[in-house]
């Protein structure tokens, strides 16, 4: 009974916020096009298309003649959450690696840690054609070389968040480890690691949707056709014919985003089986 | 061991500088614990007698002198598991239930999972917290963490407790009860104890001996042999030599730390 109320709420506050939106958008639609306003922007068709005409197009065809747009979107969005979780996963294993041997190792830490963060500071669309050369063409997959471009966004706040965790372990645990004459690895396996999860995780929920970014813009130097990012391309070029088109691939590519985000969360809630309050 | 009469611990010119600024935080400590015996340090704070408990722990080393635990060094000891550690804070790990957190010395020591099995059991029952083997250590109350850690502590059978003030943080009446428990747990296992507290009347009540320490530069005031009969229960409280014994370690403790402050 507890737990149904507490699924009905979960799922009723996000719709009841959706509503809202809904009505902002339409209000403000409503209000600018009736009186003619044009700041800071001229409100038609093209500048704010209709929600539910958004939500009308996934179901007219792609092209004249075509299957369904959603039909499209749903193959590219697959093909897309395939790059997405390979770079999801490379991602994090490449930053808990990072982040444990950053925390044992000071000097390491010091002479790599800089080029980590420098690594951020490079648009992914600037490496991204390096990428596609080093790997592309060698009897890999295509998608390949995108993943390694979305694990190049996702490792960096495991990396982070690792290092975060396993250096703030309580010390009065790792004096109890001492006192039981605990080796390293047992120390770092029984406790540093449980203790660090909540930060782990905390940086999991970011890559989750990250790497979806990264596969997307991953696609578009690489000029993959089959995935969100080819999809989004083109609907850009037909935008002044078919802006709610462009409208639709987005709600699909921020559906697959929060799929992401979920399973990172339940993922969480059946691992984590920290204190509740420690739990964001 | 080294022979049958080695001291279970014993401490000869130890002392302990702190490297930030100068504070001697012990000076010249000289004693021995026998085998069996319950030793309560007892002193205001930065007398140093939670550095001394460290230091028979092999978690800090002293500046001087030697501490030899049944012969051995602390180090050894410690590699050994020949002592068990109870903290002030129960220091329990939320991710494990109450049976894995008391059995957690025994995956280090690599036993099997039945015979932990079997171990955990045992323990809770010493504890008196059969029942609640599957609970997670923030569903009991601070008491009941305070004999999780207790039975962690003595979970591997260690010949030797350091126990860091482990009832401090609970207020009075579970304190009396833990107090009463743990003498029992102690004539159980039959190991010596170490226990730190700045409680009078539980150093008192607890001990065979207690040893009063004074602060800067930590010393040892004077040790008191508590001749109160065993086993000791509530009526120990109402005994005039306990209020003897009490008074005793008061002023000690008066006269060591001049008469402003209150212990």
């Amino acid at each position: 009974m507890h737990v149904l109320r507490a699924t009905v709420k979960r799922i009723a506050v996000p719709v009841a916020v959706l509503a809202g939106l809904w009505v902002l958008w339409e209000s403000y639609r409503w209000v600018w096009s009736t009186t003619g306003w044009g700041w800071p922007f001229i409100v038609d068709e093209f500048a704010m298309p209709h929600l539910h005409d958004m939500v009308a197009r996934l179901w007219d065809p792609a092209q004249t003649g075509g299957p369904m747009l959603i039909q499209l979107l749903l193959e590219r969005a697959l093909f897309t959450a395939r790059e997405a979780f390979f770079g999801f996963v490379l991602g994090s294993v490449i930053g808990l690696a990072f982040g444990t041997l950053f925390h044992f190792f000071q000097l390491m830490r010091r002479g790599v840690m800089p080029y980590v963060v420098a690594s951020q500071t490079v648009p992914i669309l600037a490496i991204a054609p390096m990428v596609v050369i080093w790997l592309g063409g060698k009897g890999l997959p295509v998608w390949v070389p995108v993943s390694v471009i979305a694990a190049f966004l996702t490792f960096f706040p495991v990396t982070i968040n690792t290092l975060r965790g396993l250096d703030s372990t309580d010390p009065r645990k790792l004096e109890l480890m001492r006192s039981l004459a605990a080796s390293d690895w047992e120390t770092l396996w029984k406790v540093k690691f449980p203790s660090a999860l909540p930060y782990i995780f905390a940086a999991l929920k970011v890559s989750a949707t990250a790497s979806v970014v990264g596969a997307i813009i991953g696609e578009l130097p690489s000029s993959i056709q089959d995935g969100l990012g080819g999809a989004i391309l083109n609907f850009n070029q037909y935008y002044s014919l078919d802006p709610t088109a462009l409208w639709a691939t987005n709600i699909v590519t921020a559906a697959l985003g929060i799929g992401f985000f979920l399973v990172v969360v339940l993922a969480e809630k059946l691992v984590v089986r920290a204190a509740p309050e420690q739990l964001a | 061991m080294s022979g049958p009469h080695a001291a279970a611990v014993s401490i000869a010119g130890v002392s302990k500088t702190f490297e930030h600024g100068s504070t001697v935080a012990l000076d010249g400590i000289d004693i021995d614990f026998q085998p069996g015996e319950f030793i309560s340090l007892i002193g205001p704070s930065g007398c140093g007698k939670s550095t001394l408990l460290r230091i028979i722990g092999d978690l800090i080393q002293p500046t001087e002198g030697m501490v030899l635990i049944g012969g051995k060094t602390p180090k050894q000891a410690r590699l050994d598991r020949d002592y068990g550690m109870v903290f002030q804070e129960a220091t329990l790990f939320d991710w494990r239930t109450v049976a894995k957190n008391v059995a957690l010395p025994l995956e280090l020591t690599g036993w099997t999972r039945q015979r932990r099995a079997a171990r955990v059991q045992e323990m809770l029952e010493l504890v008196e917290l059969t029942g609640f083997e599957g609970h997670r250590p923030w569903q009991l109350s601070g008491g009941m963490q305070q004999r999780v850690a207790i039975a962690r502590a003595l979970s591997f059978d260690p010949s030797l407790l350091l126990m860091d003030e482990p009832f401090g943080a609970l207020d009075e009446m579970t304190r009396d009860r833990l107090n009463i428990e743990l003498l029992r747990i102690w004539e159980a296992a039959g190991s010596t104890v170490v226990f730190v507290t700045h409680s009078i009347s539980e150093a008192v009540f607890l001990s065979s001996r207690v040893v009063v320490m004074s602060a800067r530069p930590g010393r040892i005031t004077r040790v008191v042999d508590v001749g109160l009969p065993r086993p000791r229960g509530i009526e120990t409280r109402e005994d005039p030599l306990f209020f003897e014994l009490a008074t005793e370690v008061r002023e000690l403790l008066r006269e060591s730390h001049g008469a402003g402050e209150a212990v």
